[in-house]
């Protein structure tokens, strides 16, 4: 089941808002099972001032290398340190301990234009064709 | 992946059955995984795989000149061969670049069977036809007749021989025998692409898809092309369109073992004697990530803001648990412990040349 409790950007990365205008970031399950097995995460380094649409780094499966894009614009204050030597707790736990960073938000409102738990739904069920 | 255009193997039908995550591979709908990667490349290491390669192409090359033809068209000594053996090759342009690099079967000195990779079918095939003319020989492609199946790992002879009459344990490596397997007739060989022991077995198209029904029921483990890749990239087997091609000769591609100059005149012979006197001008050499990432295909090797080598493979190992890869670089930095640089997504990441194969099984 995709969380109730977070929004999702086109290019399947969800963001799920704690308090104080900070966010986390990572991959949708979606995404994590299009990708298989992960075996490297690069991330970006803490402080960096993302634009929503910036590429914040990259994962690699076995098989194929994708960017990362931030669905929202903000500062990087924490970035998920267990998946250097644990890449793999992106696919067994993409919503929880396979997070990718943590961003204080500088335009808070650019989550609200993301989309829900159900439209994303049907955003991949349109995207993969079932 | 609806697309109707695509190739369809006669295993297709189990492949989705069995949940496998259907590719687009050169025109061929193919699974590039069932359970996942690891998992089944790890099965192939421990216990058994079973791939479907049926999209392979099939050559019968027959008749009193067909040794003459094959050792004029390929780099190795075919002469060489056995009733029984088969043999890796060059299938060579007059450059000594590859058309292909084959599997040649002897059945009988006027009778091989030439398997193919899946997407040169075509072109190897009008390529031998042409060579043939005025020759006595015959050419035909077969592609479409056979399934094929390659069942690898350690426990490959033990899952197969309940099912055939072919003596399993006399075939040795590069060998083959012909019997029946589950009751039809069947060509098995001790060969494959992954760097573990195990069998290819030929059958007719319509016998495939039982077979594969009963190996996974005997309790091999279904693989995709994933895992053949990440295998076959550990023993370091080349792939065609990736680590050779039409550009690159046998010595460049460090295949030198199987240049016989000394058999006669082939296509491609005056070059490749040329190389092994003053050395090819690069050389493929294996490698391994020294920073962290992973350097794929076509990714440049770099040096002083100049472009002097290309990455053709590359993958995370997942035996050796690290970042591995394939790159043609200049002879003189392609020997073992040589550092360099390859551009990954634009940036400079360090990687060394190390030993290969990167993964040999325990005899």
């Amino acid at each position: 089941m995709t969380p109730e409790d977070s929004r999702y950007a086109k290019s399947h990365e969800y963001v799920h808002p704690e308090a104080g205008d900070i966010a986390v970031i990572g991959i949708t399950d979606y995404a994590q099972k299009e990708l298989g097995d992960v075996v490297f995460v690069e991330l970006p380094a803490i402080g960096t001032e993302l634009e929503l649409g910036d590429e914040f780094g990259s994962i690699e499966s076995v098989k194929a290398v994708s960017e990362l894009f931030s669905p929202v614009s903000g500062e990087v204050i924490e970035i998920n340190e267990a998946l250097t030597d644990k890449p793999e707790l992106v696919n067994t736990d993409p919503y929880g301990d396979g997070w990718m960073m943590k961003l204080r938000l500088s335009v808070p409102d650019e989550v609200d234009e993301l989309m829900t738990a159900e439209e994303y739904e049907e955003y991949v069920e349109k995207e993969s064709g079932h | 992946m609806e697309d109707q255009k695509l190739k369809k193997t006669p295993l297709n039908a189990i492949e989705h059955e069995l949940g496998g995550k259907m590719v687009d591979f050169g025109g061929w709908e193919l699974p590039v995984q069932f359970s996942g990667i690891l998992e089944e490349h790890a099965a192939v290491r421990e216990h058994a795989g079973l791939f479907d390669v049926s999209h392979m192409g099939e050559l019968t090359v027959k008749g009193p000149e067909a040794l003459a033809l094959l050792q004029r068209a390929t780099c190795n000594d075919v002469s060489k061969l056995e009733n029984g053996r088969a043999q890796y090759n060059g299938l060579l342009y007059p450059t000594a670049g590859f058309v292909d690099d084959i599997v040649v079967y002897q059945h009988s000195v006027d009778d091989f069977f030439v398997v193919v990779n899946a997407s040169n079918s075509d072109k190897d095939f009008e390529w031998l036809a042409d060579a043939a003319k005025g020759m006595d020989v015959d050419v035909r492609n077969v592609s479409a007749d056979y399934a094929q199946l390659a069942l690898q790992g350690p426990e490959a002879e033990r899952l197969l021989q309940p099912m055939t009459d072919v003596g399993l344990g006399s075939i040795k490596y590069y060998r083959f025998g012909t019997g029946n397997v589950d009751g039809v007739p069947a060509i098995v060989s001790r060969t494959g692409y992954t760097g573990e022991d195990g069998f290819e077995i030929y059958v007719a198209s319509s016998e495939g898809l039982r077979i594969m029904r009963k190996l996974i029921g005997a309790g091999a483990k279904p693989c995709g092309l994933g895992a053949r890749d990440t295998l076959r990239l550990e023993a370091k087997m080349a792939l065609y369109g990736n680590d050779i091609d039409e550009t690159t000769t046998p010595l460049e591609a460090d295949l030198g073992w199987m240049v016989k100059v000394e058999k006669g005149e082939f296509f491609g012979r005056d070059v490749l004697q040329r190389e092994k006197a003053e050395g090819p001008r690069r050389k493929l050499a294996g490698f391994e990530m020294v920073d962290r990432g992973i350097a794929r295909h076509g990714y440049p090797v770099v040096e002083g803001g100049e472009e002097i080598g290309v990455v053709t493979s590359g993958t995370h190992s997942p035996t050796l648990k690290k970042a591995i890869g394939l790159a043609y670089l200049p002879l003189d930095k392609s020997t073992p412990g040589t550092e360099f640089t390859v551009l990954i997504r634009g940036k400079e990441t360090r990687a060394r040349v190390v030993p290969t194969p990167f993964y040999k099984r325990a005899k």
